[in-house]
């Protein structure tokens, strides 16, 4: 197992900004998605982002963990220096940032067990099957689906996908969490289990999570601080009520709801 | 310099990713670590998947091929050499060709819609943040699997077509099965063998590189991964023939020289 220490800048530990993003910018073609676009988390924190379809919103998480390589911009996630990090120091940056995506891209052909086991055994090397059940458990008993652990993804609800999804990811224990649009395109009963679930975790291990939404009940549930991207840049910060009473027409469709 | 036309531009700058995307698959050949689980996986998945197919094509082909050529033959009172003009055939041409179409279409429509499935629902990139390097786990072991055992289920064909031929002639005239064997192997040399074998590895590699490649970077969604089910199919038979084309012209090269 690794026990290397995980190189901080200064200014993290002083400040507890564990992600610090300036002046990103990236285009798709003729498309700038992301315009100068600066923010921070802030440790321990749920920093909610929302904005419409479209905006960039996952375009800017996935410059976080590089699966999308941003034009310009710093990026400093828990002192990494993203945009020039070599294979090693991503691997050590990537085994710190969970990712939740949208549409939990579970592993069809793997069993839950062996969708929860596939980060242990390839990122941490743990071969132990003890030690891979223990924590498989866990980690489904954390997301109050034990039961599923022999079925495969399609045998699934969106809810129950969506949860294993977050449960693969939290197995690592990441400091920091990403979830892309957790609630989309569940009902509310669902998407009120996943709001706990999202508290819970920053409770319970304290993360410190950025959560991508366009579903305003969420952003209230799960939010310490909410911005809204729009045009391709972060437009207001605020807490949930400060933000509802927006002047902003734009904004404030959000929150006519 | 005057500036390219966008069409052309576009036409070049997919040139240098396929050839790059080439380049990366032939590499992994060679580097490791390899990722033997998958890759006996894969080959194993190769033969299951199109084993019954190409056993009942070939035997078919054989069968065909003997009886539509015995009439010709026979006209010269040469119908003794059925034997031998089956097994050239058949080696040199038929069983390589027959075996590399059915995989282009089972192999690589499979191949490209699974991984273009992984792709549009984001396994891809939960591999890649998972610290798992998918080109590898997923695109080299597959392309190594359809290299390896191209060959093999050639030789199988092969060896399925010639006793489709032997049953045509024994159905005929009663000749026994050692004769048929003696005049069969008899006609065949070793650069048929050698050429056969070369032919069968580049069909092989082509299926697999072009199933993958489609997949590994489809967009679009589920349409797309139809599209690059489609487009692997379509490309790799094309490929499959101008390779055929290509290997032939050194053969003669070869025979004469
Ligand atoms: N890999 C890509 N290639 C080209 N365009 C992309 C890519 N990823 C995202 N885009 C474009 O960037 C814009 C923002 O996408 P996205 O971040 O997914 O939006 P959302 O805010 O809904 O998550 C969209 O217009 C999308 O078409
Ligand atoms: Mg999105």
């Amino acid at each position: 197992m690794k026990t290397e220490t995980i190189p901080t800048l200064p200014s993290v530990g002083e400040s507890e900004t564990v992600v610090k993003i300036r002046n990103l910018n990236k285009s798709f073609g003729e498309r700038a998605v992301l315009k100068d676009l600066s923010i921070d988390l802030r440790q321990g924190e749920n920093l909610v982002v929302i904005g419409k379809s479209g905006a960039g919103k996952s375009v800017l998480i996935k410059c976080l963990v590089r699966l999308i390589e941003p034009d310009s911009g710093e990026i400093n996630v828990l002192g990494f220096d993203v945009p020039r990090l070599d294979v090693k120091q991503l691997r050590e940056l990537r085994l710190q940032v969970g990712f939740s995506f949208q549409g939990s891209a579970l592993y069809d052909s793997m069993t839950v067990r062996e969708n929860l086991e596939f980060p242990l055994r390839r990122n941490l090397g743990i071969t132990n099957q003890e030690e891979l059940n223990q924590a498989v458990e866990e980690s489904l008993a954390d997301v109050g689906l034990s039961h599923t652990i022999e079925q495969y993804p399609t045998e699934l609800s969106g809810g129950m996908k969506k949860r294993i999804g977050i449960a693969r990811t939290l197995i690592l224990k990441p400091k920091i969490m990403l979830y892309d649009e957790p609630t989309a395109g569940l009902d509310p009963i669902t998407s009120g289990e996943i709001n706990d679930l999202i508290v819970k975790f920053r409770d319970k291990y304290n993360t410190s999570s950025i959560i991508i939404t366009h579903d305003i009940s969420s952003a209230r549930a799960t939010g310490d601080r909410i911005v809204a991207l729009l045009e391709g840049t972060i437009k207001m910060e605020g807490t949930f009520d400060e933000m509802k009473l927006t002047k902003d027409p734009e904004l404030a469709q959000f929150f006519n709801y | 310099m005057a500036e390219l036309p966008v069409s052309m531009k576009k036409i070049l700058l997919q040139a240098a990713d396929v050839a790059k995307f080439v380049g990366k698959t032939l590499s992994y050949f060679v580097k490791p670590p390899f990722e033997v689980k998958e890759i006996l996986k894969q080959c194993f998945a190769v033969g299951y998947r199109s084993l019954f197919l190409i056993g009942f094509t070939s035997f078919i082909a054989g069968v065909v091929f003997t009886r539509q050529s015995r009439p010709s033959l026979a006209s010269f009172g040469a119908e003794s050499w059925l034997p031998s003009l089956v097994s050239q055939a058949v080696v040199r041409a038929l069983g390589p060709l027959i075996t590399a179409l059915i995989c282009a279409g089972k192999l690589g429509s499979n191949i490209s819609a699974e991984l273009g499935s992984m792709r549009v629902s984001e396994q891809i990139d939960a591999m890649e943040v998972s610290g798992v390097r998918p080109f590898s786990y997923l695109v080299s072991s597959r392309v190594i699997a359809t290299t390896v055992m191209l060959p093999i289920l050639v030789i199988y064909a092969d060896l399925i077509a010639l006793f489709g031929s032997y049953v045509t002639v024994n159905s005929i005239n009663g000749s026994s099965l050692s004769l048929f064997i003696n005049e069969a192997l008899g006609s065949i040399t070793y650069l048929d063998i050698f050429s056969s074998i070369i032919k069968a590895i580049l069909f092989g590699y082509a299926i697999g590189v072009i199933g993958c490649y489609t997949g590994y970077y489809a967009t679009g969604g589920t349409m797309g991964v139809g599209k690059a089910a489609n487009s692997a199919v379509v490309t790799s038979m094309l490929s499959i023939f101008i390779i055929e084309l290509i290997v032939l012209q050194f053969v003669t090269f070869l025979r004469q020289g």
